[in-house]
């Protein structure tokens, strides 16, 4: 399978990357591991007319601590979250999440900005960062916004982002004390998640995010309402498919994955050390 | 400066790519993607196309030092960069790389698809990991398939490449 044939553009920068985006309008596409693109545009699902290839702006791949956040680069690749001793520390969730991501070879050329600007409801790190609570940091022509990850995500492979902007950094809260977990179910190695449940329960935070239970990365909140009232893990997990969409594939029909998201989140909660 | 070329086709590109030590370079369309530069452009065969779909991993080659599926890359994405195949492992013509010689003691092979693939892929997660668990090398496999071996020999092959005990 080829791609349909394209322009290619190698940025220099951030700005340069805008630059492109301001000129190219939606004919063209932001690529950074190409990890999601690649295939898609083989499949001529996509079809820009121009590729720029975000993948050399090395500046924008870091994970640092920002005060009482963690600032993560859009171009920090899987395979560093996996391995950060800074994660590990002060918000285990993320690496932990970012290493049952497709496969080792996937790992290494994904980033965490790739995931959240493809926005596909079945990815699994938008949870975690929707778990989170997590800001995204958006810069366009006329300088950065920021975004939270509970706004962010907008429709079936759409996100908030103009055509014009690109996703920079990442923040997610410092949580060392937090429970969490998180909770995919599959048939084998590395597919995606049928449903996924990431949860983080205490250090100030409350947090639930549903993988593959609407057209977009889901933030439970009824579980995280219900916690909030003092509910049980199972009592909370009871209401964990309400007001979502599940979707029918050839995995599962929306009752089953209804049924897995309840299990699976009273699963995440017990083990994030809810009662 | 980076050059490309727009044409009635869609963008041309000249590449330069370090493969296996040599400098290659070749003039390319855009979409021109990491396999098929290296199996047509380059003329190195031993790197497999199996799904196509970034599943199988028989495509698996080197980037940088670490395992990629060369047919979810561009050929341009490798410009200036390092690629290693598996004809790039062995140190001589009539010398095995380490790992290549524990498939073949712990027979870790039966039609050979995907051995070029799984062999870049071990090498890559021994980089990563020296001294692997049984469990650790099944899960840094996850993205290589192979439909012959029922993975056990192929699992024994790179715990005794890990200079490990392999048990019966
Ligand atoms: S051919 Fe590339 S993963 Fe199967
Ligand atoms: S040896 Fe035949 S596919 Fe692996």
């Amino acid at each position: 399978m080829i791609p349909a044939a394209f322009d290619y553009h190698r940025a220099t920068s951030a700005e340069d990357a805008i630059a492109q985006l301001a000129e190219h309008g939606d004919e063209a596409k932001l690529m950074a591991g190409g990890h999601s693109l690649v295939p898609m545009m083989k499949l001529r699902l996509a079809v820009p007319t121009v590729v720029v290839d975000i993948g050399r702006v090395t500046e924008l791949s870091y994970i640092r601590e920002d005060g009482e956040q963690i600032a993560i680069g859009a171009l920090t690749t899987h395979h560093m979250l996996e391995n950060s001793d800074l994660l590990a520390d002060q918000c285990p969730l993320l690496g932990a999440v970012a290493k049952v991501v497709g496969d080792p070879q996937v790992r290494h050329r994904g980033t965490l900005g790739g995931t959240l600007a493809h926005s596909d409801p079945a990815s699994d790190l938008p949870a975690a960062v929707l778990a989170l609570g997590g800001t995204l940091v958006a810069q366009g022509p006329n300088g950065t916004r920021e975004i939270a990850a509970s706004s962010f995500f907008t429709g079936y492979f759409e996100s908030e982002l103009a055509d014009d902007e690109m996703l920079t950094e990442i923040r997610v809260p410092k949580c060392p004390n937090a429970g969490w977990n998180y909770q995919k179910f599959n048939r084998r190695a590395q597919d995606w998640a049928i449903v996924g449940v990431a949860a983080v329960v205490g250090d100030g935070i409350t947090g639930v995010g549903l993988v593959n239970m609407g057209s977009v990365p889901v933030l439970a909140t009824p579980v995280i309402d219900a916690l909030a009232d003092g509910a049980s893990a199972a009592d909370a997990a009871s209401v964990a498919a309400n007001e979502t969409e599940a979707p029918a594939d050839l995995n599962a029909s929306p009752d089953y994955r209804r049924h897995l998201a309840r299990v699976l989140t009273e699963r995440a909660l017990v083990a994030s050390g809810v009662a | 400066m980076f050059v490309f070329r727009t044409g009635i086709l869609g963008g041309r590109v000249d590449i330069s790519v370090t493969v296996n030590g040599e400098p290659t370079s070749h003039d390319v369309e855009a979409r021109r993607l990491l396999v098929h530069y290296l199996r047509e452009d380059v003329g190195l065969t031993g790197t497999n196309i199996g799904c196509d779909t970034s599943s199988c991993g028989a495509c698996t080659v080197h980037l940088n030092g670490e395992s990629v599926k060369s047919c979810t890359l561009l050929a341009v994405q490798a410009d200036g960069q390092d690629v290693t195949t598996i004809e790039g492992l062995a140190p001589s013509s009539d010398e095995l790389h380490p790992m290549q010689e524990a498939f073949r003691q712990e027979h870790g092979l039966q039609c050979g698809y995907c051995t070029p693939g799984m062999v870049m892929a071990a090498v890559s997660l021994l980089d990563e990991n020296a001294k692997p668990t049984e469990l650790e090398v099944r899960q840094g496999l996850e993205g290589n398939l192979c439909r012959c071996t029922g993975y056990h020999n192929i699992v024994k092959a790179v715990l005794a490449a890990s200079g490990q005990p392999v048990k019966d």
